[in-house]
């Protein structure tokens, strides 16, 4: 898959071979082959050692969870306890098979593309001249990523929107596979986990939540994380999965989402009697985009299955450079993400890249 | 290293002298009367940074004035003119998402939009109020020297030289800054945190017993080096460095002193005091192209090390920093007493977070309050002058960094009269600038008294 190397393609002295590959839609990334059940996802890359030269293996592995396609009821009702506006109103939705990551992306697996060789990090003068087609690493950070919350076992967090969507994007190279976010739609669906409509797929009482969740009522972890008195991440898979088999769905991050919001798409999908795999497809735009399932610091009510959360610029006011990173959401210590993989792809995602650069609004 | 008695040197602030002569004569008054209406604003140093700070000072002065804003952003300046015009368009954009709210304010022409390395002077000589300095340090002193004598209130970022040539200027121009009432407000934003106040407050009252020791740290694992721009087809070597500043000492002076500066400075705030001597190891075993990269292409920077600093009370400071692939991250003050310790940037005593960042029940930028702090100093006719306490602690980096190279224990004033400026003699952006060797762990050696 790395073997083609275009006309850019750019021998850099004691760095590697860099390559920039193109964006562009490779409709050959397909699930097509793969059975409907439960599968383990292998990625590899490399880094070069700085002294040696010699390339690095890197390799990660994650499970990948079967969920069958359905129809539930978006949204949350006035009644529910918590409930905000924008979680109305409820509409009925369809969504077809996916895969979903069993947990939330690690730094153990982020690090193989943050540290892949193959390319250039974006804020390279030569992966500019690229243009915002090729696919580029994230910049370094200034700070400790992970803000004292642990890294081993650990999900990312402090993402962007754009790192996720990379993230992803390179994934999809790197596995031949057109993995990619959730849409709002799916990880909605994934939360209900087939339960009906309650608050939460185990009813509506709070008290259960904390068997399935890192929420701020039981998030602090003294022992090991002194410094983190308002609480931290924990490792992904450490409380009880979901009825779909998957895990931390609510709390420790919160989860991007793929669609670009909308502040009327509830009201639109609602005109329809049953909107089939709905969406909005995200665009150059660096906001908004809705974060689901409510972190290590949030209440339970913020945990909910409908609960939605939209980002705006003020999620960047910690970033004291100007243009602002688009990788990193500076002191956001609350926000990574999981993966998924549509069995068959819907036609306005297909060819799906990430599109925002240091430029956008 | 080159001699900044030498005539070249001369040559190069020869128009910045003359100026200041001038300003001397005709501009005692200092630069801005307490009371007079608009400050007017100019940008030396137009990188991220620099933009960063003057979205800050615009936010700042919103907070301040609300809708009847008595800053203006007037002039712009940046070694390479593409930078200075390309900030100029943006902080005028109506449709920019920082500046566009602000862009009333922007009075930036074509002729206050200035290139080359003679820029800095153009833009103090340009009819400005207040300059931001946030060029790579290295030029800080020469900045600082022209902004002072011209009678310039200044935002310099943090660190302020790169050796001890350069310290030596800016003690000398904290004095001068000091006798013109001007203010001086310095990037150790930790400074003017509402949280390290309260929490450096409780300390310094008494809330763990006397203070015995410290540890501070900036420890990053990141891949990537960073900021790191691959060097282009045929890019001269001077242009090369500047882009790739941090990468050299004559520009950044280490990592130690352009980032762990922030730590030092918290360690030398608690104490009251900078340190008296300092030893320490380190070195550079994981930079891009390996531990004996050919600095022409790789720059000169070490990527760790440890040090130990001995205050005058007796006192001891133990200081990591780290910029290695894979390592795990660490930023952090922890400062411990008779009775009891602090986590500060945490705002901890003990388990007990005694300070928040929350002004009026919102979150308060310390980037947006240092600015706030500057700008109502002025106008109180109370010039804040920080430049001796930021001067201290870059020196506190760089007698760190020293003994780290030399790997043996230096007395702060024996480093501090060293003979070691590293600014070269010639500067053009087309032109040949061979780069020094990395420091050799051992075998450097402190240059001679000056």
């Amino acid at each position: 898959m790395f073997a083609r190397c275009t006309s850019s393609c750019l021998l850099l002295a004691g760095i590697g071979l860099a390559i920039a590959i193109p964006a562009q839609a490779d409709e050959k990334l397909a699930a097509a082959k793969l059975e409907p059940k439960n599968f383990t996802e292998r990625a590899t890359s490399y880094k070069i050692d700085e002294n040696t030269k010699q390339k690095i293996p890197l390799t990660s592995k994650f499970e990948m969870v079967y969920v069958p396609g359905g129809e539930f009821t978006m949204g949350s009702p006035a009644t529910e306890v918590g409930h905000e506006a924008i979680e109305g109103p409820q509409h009925k939705v369809k969504v077809g098979n996916f895969w979903m990551g069993k947990f939330e992306v690690t730094w153990d697996e982020f690090d193989l593309f943050w540290y892949d060789a193959r390319y250039l990090v974006s804020n390279d003068i030569a992966a500019k001249k690229l243009g915002p087609d090729a696919i580029t690493r994230p910049t370094n950070t200034f700070v400790d990523e992970t803000y004292e919350h642990g890294r081993d076992g650990h999900p990312v967090l402090c993402m962007t929107h754009h790192a996720a969507m990379a993230y992803c994007h390179w994934l999809a190279k790197a596995t031949g596979k057109a993995y990619r976010l959730p849409t709002e739609a799916e990880w909605e669906y994934a939360a209900r986990a087939g339960k009906g409509n309650t608050a939460y797929f185990f009813g509506d009482d709070p008290k259960q939540l904390e068997e399935y969740a890192w929420f701020k009522d039981n998030s602090k972890d003294e022992e090991n994380f002194p410094s983190k008195l308002k609480g931290c991440t924990h490792k992904v898979g450490t409380k009880k999965p979901n009825p779909f088999g998957l895990y931390d769905m609510y709390g420790n991050v919160a989860e991007w989402t793929l669609d670009q919001y909308d502040p009327k798409s509830y009201q639109k999908f609602a005109m329809n009697p049953l909107s089939i795999r709905p969406v909005t497809v995200p665009t150059a735009e660096k906001w908004s985009h809705v974060i689901r399932g409510g972190s290590w610091a949030d209440k339970a009510d913020r945990c909910r299955s409908a609960a939605r959360r939209f980002s705006d610029k003020s999620w960047m006011r910690w970033d004291p450079q100007e243009p602002q990173s688009i990788w990193w959401l500076t002191r956001m210590d609350v926000v990574g993400f999981r993966v998924v993989l549509a069995e068959t792809e819907q036609p306005e995602l297909v060819g799906l890249v990430p599109k925002v650069v240091k430029k956008s609004e | 290293m080159s001699s900044p008695q030498s005539a070249d040197r001369r040559d190069f602030l020869k128009a910045s002298a003359a100026v200041a002569g001038t300003a001397m004569a005709t501009n005692m008054a200092g630069a801005h009367a307490a009371g007079a209406d608009i400050i007017k604003v100019g940008l030396v140093g137009c990188g991220g940074r620099g933009r960063g700070a003057v979205k800050n000072i615009l936010q700042a002065e919103e907070i301040i004035n609300g809708d009847n804003p008595k800053i203006q952003i007037v002039a712009v300046a940046d070694v390479f003119k593409d930078r200075a015009s390309n900030a100029a368009r943006d902080f005028s954009n109506p449709k920019h998402r920082e500046y566009g709210p602000h862009t009333a304010q922007v009075k930036i022409t074509p002729d206050t939009t200035f290139g080359g390395f003679d820029a800095y002077q153009k833009l103090i000589d340009s009819g400005v109020d207040l300059v931001i300095l946030a060029t790579p340090p290295g030029f800080r002193p020469y900045h600082l020297e022209a902004a002072i004598r011209a009678n310039k209130n200044v935002f310099c970022e943090k660190p302020v030289a790169v050796d001890a040539t350069g310290i030596r200027k800016v003690f000398g121009l904290a004095e001068e800054a000091k006798k013109r009432n001007l203010a001086i407000v310095a990037g150790t934003q930790r400074r003017h945190q509402k949280g390290y106040i309260e929490t450096i407050k409780q300390i310094k009252d008494g809330a763990i017993g006397n203070v015995i020791s410290a540890r501070v740290a900036w420890n990053s694992g990141g891949p990537n080096p960073i900021w790191f721009n691959k060097r282009q087809e045929g890019e001269p070597d001077t242009a090369y460095q500047i882009r790739n500043w941090y990468h050299y000492l004559w520009l950044c002076g280490d990592h130690i002193v352009e980032q762990h500066v922030h730590n030092l400075d918290v360690a030398n705030w608690v104490i009251g005091d900078h340190p008296i001597r300092a030893t320490g190891i380190g070195g550079r075993a994981a930079r891009p192209g390996g531990a004996v990269a050919d600095p022409n292409m790789f720059g000169q920077i070490w990527d760790h090390f440890a040090v130990e600093y001995e205050y005058k009370n007796g006192v001891r400071v133990f200081s990591y920093c780290r910029h290695i692939a894979g390592s795990e991250g660490d930023v952090s003050e922890m400062v411990f007493g008779s009775n009891g310790s602090s986590r500060v940037g945490n705002y901890l005593i003990g388990k007990k977070q005694v300070g928040d960042d929350q002004i009026g029940g919102k979150h308060r930028d310390a980037y947006v309050q240092e600015h706030i702090d500057l700008l109502s100093s002025i106008r109180a006719g109370k010039p804040l002058n920080e430049l001796r306490q930021v001067a201290e602690s870059t020196f506190t980096a760089i007698l760190g960094r020293n003994a780290a190279y030399a790997e043996r224990w230096l007395k702060w004033d024996d480093a501090l009269a060293a003979n070691d400026g590293t600014m070269p003699e010639k500067l053009a952006l087309d032109g040949a600038l061979p780069a020094t060797p990395a420091p050799t762990p051992g075998a450097w050696k402190l240059p001679k008294r000056a």
